[in-house]
């Protein structure tokens, strides 16, 4: 058996080993790869806040990924077009700036997740996996129905937008600019998970007649939660955009709402790397499996299966033999 | 906009709502009884427009469609239950959604395999195609009356049969209390598999209806199977009743608004803007009388359990 | 809701809990009949009764995740009837579950810090280690020295006695500092030497607060309660001391019957 951290350690040597190697070899693909995978994975990281600390089984975060894309999308888009986003009650043009579309990604999605969460949270269990699920199909359709930008066929960025000193058309200068902002959530969510809030909220999962006990809210505790993990699932929608300079209402899709949910599972829920492993055996998997067969949809619904079924703890359980941190 | 355009698109609403229905009074009832989220009721859905499909085209009969459509359904619902779902019922609702979203890719991407990308045509029977002339004068296709008419019957015969019947009994001791169909010797395992068998029969039938006026393809249960989960969170979890005025609810409420909320707008803006915003509009309506509903009572309108 | 003043017997101090004339119906079961209780600085009230009885629902009632239908529950003075329950914890009211109610993945301490972040009132703090928080962990240390539970305080929860969960639950109550404490059943599967110790610990307690005790543990409650309260069908048949209660006729053939 391994120990956890150094499962950790060795999936993180991997993040940084793999890119470089690639750069080496001129194989520019496994640096997409490992770019998809590190976007992937902060928005695992985003939803196991909700999943792995807070219990909330949610199957909408599509909704977060997809808005912080289109914010990236629209605020580009005019940029591109040199029209202005609205003139009135004050000028609003696009930009084509990192910085800004990601604080606007944040933004957009925590006001997002604050509405859901307000409403979805009046209830639990099976109603909110149903409600967050309905509510991403909402949006799903909404972006369908917004021709304005795209409707159906989404909207294509031309150029990748730009970070101030890098020249993020270079794929290894991007990539490290995701990485960057993977490990900034990671150690984020690291402190929260041991912080005040992260031991409250950690208690309200386990025993929330408790929490009150002692005075807290768990309603609150969770709504926080919820914010703060549809406001990271956010920022990895408004990279994933950049990387593929791509949006489309699949972003809001049920599918992406529950293949976020297969990196965290995969990874295995609760645990800080869960997310990270999992989106990074994901994107392996996609890419071999892929090759080797047209359905391999297939292999990734028998091999969830058999992880549900048999291997609690995810992978990372599995290798390090400790139980799911997470009842 | 005329009134006879107002009774066909109510008619077209219901006829929607019904079908709705027969997904959501399956979902419902197997989460009543065995507490169990079931994400993969849309691929039974599928599975049953595939087999009508499939047999109705070889055989040219739609009758012997549909039954085919009732039995794979029903089979393969009582297999994935012997395999996979009875495995479940003692997991947390997380393992649960994982399980049958897993299930969803294996029964999707193995239709895919089987039957390829490109849709299947199912077609109506010439007994029940062509429009019918109601009272007042409306003509109305007669295959979408004649689901209505079907649907209803079902919920009927669903009725009768929780009511009426010894299964119906068990079902709904096991639905107010699991201990007790323990105590009175009824085999719970073979419950539980009649039981998911049932509600993936009702899917497979309805999914080999709308089959005949939509297309039969990969991925066509779950819109409608997230349609159905916005029914019960409407109607209330566990609730027949709930699942039935729920559907109507939403089967309306989403056919009369993408008619009538371009109208509407129309008033405020010009006519491509209106139409652009009313369909926006109507493409969240059910959502928006979901979080109504939520606001005032979160249980559902006939929710016993939260 | 009526308000008129139900008769108590006379107080010698102001009560720090009670309840006027509290009435809880479940469809036509009357689980409460105009409960009428109080609790006085420095005692421990014991309130007894046969299964059924209705105490869960008195204390669902005093600690708020029940709503009277009727009467109303004062904590120091206040009226907290339509206070939720953590308005309640915060107001100084500590209270112990019968089913062990923790966070059982977390340790000890982790359980403790939670009194404490609690009776802080400062939950929104998302960086700084909860652990490495001094005021924090000296409360919950503090409070695990005083039920003898400091040995244990990085062993996970899960793995404790069901005794020492108990332990806990007292330990999790006391870092609030709270101003009347009511207890579920605190000896209720605990072995001989648990349950004499937490005698002499609940003894000592009473003085920092009053303990409403709610206990199937007779030799526990004739040995420690100041006053008992006998609950039969919803309804207090008596109160008084330990004395009044042993030769009160009424609950030797409700309650006692058998056992006298």
């Amino acid at each position: 058996m391994i120990r956890e951290t150094h499962v950790n350690a060795f999936t993180l040597a991997l993040f940084v080993a793999i890119p470089l190697w690639a750069v080496m070899a001129d194989e520019p693909f496994t640096i997409t790869l490992m770019t998809r995978a590190a976007v992937f994975a902060i928005a695992a990281i985003g939803l196991n806040v909700a999943l792995g600390l807070g219990g909330l089984v949610s199957l909408g975060h599509a909704v977060f990924f997809g808005l912080g894309g289109y914010a990236m999308g629209i605020l580009a888009h005019h940029a591109q077009t040199y029209t202005a986003l609205a003139e009135w009650p004050l000028l609003i043009e696009g930009t084509k700036s990192m910085p800004v579309i990601w604080l606007t990604a944040i933004a957009v999605s925590s006001l997002a997740a604050l509405a859901i969460g307000i409403l979805s949270l009046r209830t639990a269990g099976v109603y909110f996996i149903m409600i967050t699920l309905a509510f991403g199909q909402m949006f799903f359709f909404f972006a369908i129905s917004w021709s304005e930008y795209g409707g159906e066929d989404g909207l294509s960025i031309y150029v990748r937008n730009g970070f101030p000193g890098l020249n993020t058309l270079d794929p290894i200068q991007f990539y490290g600019l995701c990485l960057a902002l993977l490990c900034l959530v990671l150690v984020f969510v690291w402190r929260l998970a041991k912080s005040p809030f992260g031991l409250a909220l950690n208690a309200a999962r386990q025993a929330p007649v408790r929490v009150e006990t002692v005075g807290l809210d768990p309603a609150r505790l969770r709504l926080v939660a919820f914010v703060l993990s549809g406001a990271i699932a956010g920022l990895a929608g408004a990279l994933f955009a950049d990387l593929n300079r791509f949006v489309s209402p699949v972003m809001f899709s049920w599918q992406t709402s529950g293949e976020i949910m297969i990196f965290v599972i995969l990874g295995g829920v609760g645990r800080l790397f869960g997310p990270v492993v999992g989106a990074l055996v994901f994107v392996a998997l996609e890419h071999w499996l892929g090759e080797l067969s047209e359905f391999w949809h297939i292999y990734l619904g028998l091999l969830l299966l058999l992880i549900v079924l048999f291997g609690r703890g995810g992978l990372i359980g599995m290798v390090s033999g400790r139980e799911a941190v997470h009842d | 906009m005329s009134l006879i355009l107002l009774i066909e698109q109510i008619l077209n609403g219901l006829q929607f709502g019904i079908m709705l229905f027969l997904m959501a009074a399956g979902l419902t009832l197997i989460f009543g009884v065995m507490g169990l989220i079931n994400l993969a009721h849309g691929s039974l859905y599928m599975i049953g427009a595939f087999c009508a499909a499939a047999v109705a085209g070889k055989t040219g009969s739609f009758l012997l469609g549909l039954i085919a459509a009732l039995a794979g359904a029903a089979i393969a619902g009582a297999l994935v239950e012997l395999v996979v779902i009875r495995r479940l019922y003692r997991k947390d609702h997380l393992d649960q959604v994982l399980a049958t979203f897993a299930l969803i890719l294996i029964f999707s991407e193995g239709t895919r395999w089987i039957f390829g990308s490109f849709p299947l045509f199912l077609d109506v029977p010439d007994y029940l195609s062509g429009p019918i002339t109601l009272p007042g004068g409306i003509q109305y296709p007669l295959y979408r009356l004649a689901l209505i008419v079907i649907g209803l019957a079902v919920g009927l015969g669903l009725y009768l049969l929780i009511s009426k019947t010894r299964l119906g009994v068990q079902i709904r001791a096991g639905e107010n209390d699991r201990e007790m169909i323990a105590a009175l010797g009824i085999d719970i395992a073979k419950l539980y598999t009649i039981v998911f068998a049932l509600g993936a029969a009702l899917a497979g039938f309805a999914g080999a209806l709308v089959g005949a006026i939509q297309s039969v393809q990969v991925g066509m249960g779950e819109p409608v199977l997230i349609m159905a989960f916005v029914v019960i969170v409407i109607g209330g979890i566990g609730s027949i009743k709930g699942a039935l005025i729920g559907a109507l609810l939403v089967g309306l409420t989403d056919t009369l608004g993408g008619i009538f909320l371009p109208e509407v707008m129309k008033l405020f803006f010009d006519p491509s803007t209106a139409t652009s915003i009313g369909s926006s509009l109507a493409s969240m309506a059910i959502y928006v009388l979901m979080a109504a509903v939520l606001v005032l009572k979160p249980a559902g309108l006939f929710g016993a359990r939260a | 809701m009526t308000e008129q003043s139900v008769p108590l017997t006379p107080a010698r101090q102001t009560p720090v809990l009670e309840t006027r004339g509290i009435c809880k119906s479940f469809g036509a079961l009357r689980a409460s009949r105009e409960i009428s209780l109080d609790l006085r600085p420095g005692e421990i009230h014991a309130i007894i009764g046969p299964n059924g009885a209705g105490k869960s629902t008195l204390i669902a009632q005093i600690c708020g995740t029940l709503k009277p239908d009727a009467g109303s529950v004062h904590l120091l003075g206040r009226d907290v009837t339509h206070q939720a329950t953590r308005m309640r914890a915060r107001a100084g009211l500590g209270r112990t579950f019968q089913i062990s109610s923790l966070a059982m993945d977390d340790t000890v301490l982790q359980n403790a810090v939670l009194g404490a972040l609690g009776a802080s009132g400062r939950p929104w703090r998302f960086w700084k280690d909860a652990l490495h928080d001094r005021t924090l962990t000296e409360t919950a240390e503090e409070a695990l020295l005083r039920v003898g539970l400091e040995d244990l305080a990085r062993q996970r929860t899960a793995e404790l006695s069901h005794g020492q969960r108990r332990q806990l639950e007292v330990a999790v109550a006391l870092t609030l500092r709270p101003k009347a404490l009511v207890m579920d059943e605190p000896m209720a599967g605990m072995g001989p030497e648990g349950s004499r110790l937490l005698t002499g610990f609940l003894d000592q307690l009473r003085q920092e607060a009053p303990i409403l005790l709610v206990e199937h543990d007779m030799d526990a409650v004739f040995s420690l309660a100041d006053r008992i309260s006998v609950l039969v069908y919803g309804e207090v048949i008596a109160t008084g001391s330990v004395e009044e209660i042993r030769a009160n006729a009424a609950v030797r053939e409700a309650y006692l019957g058998d056992e006298a």
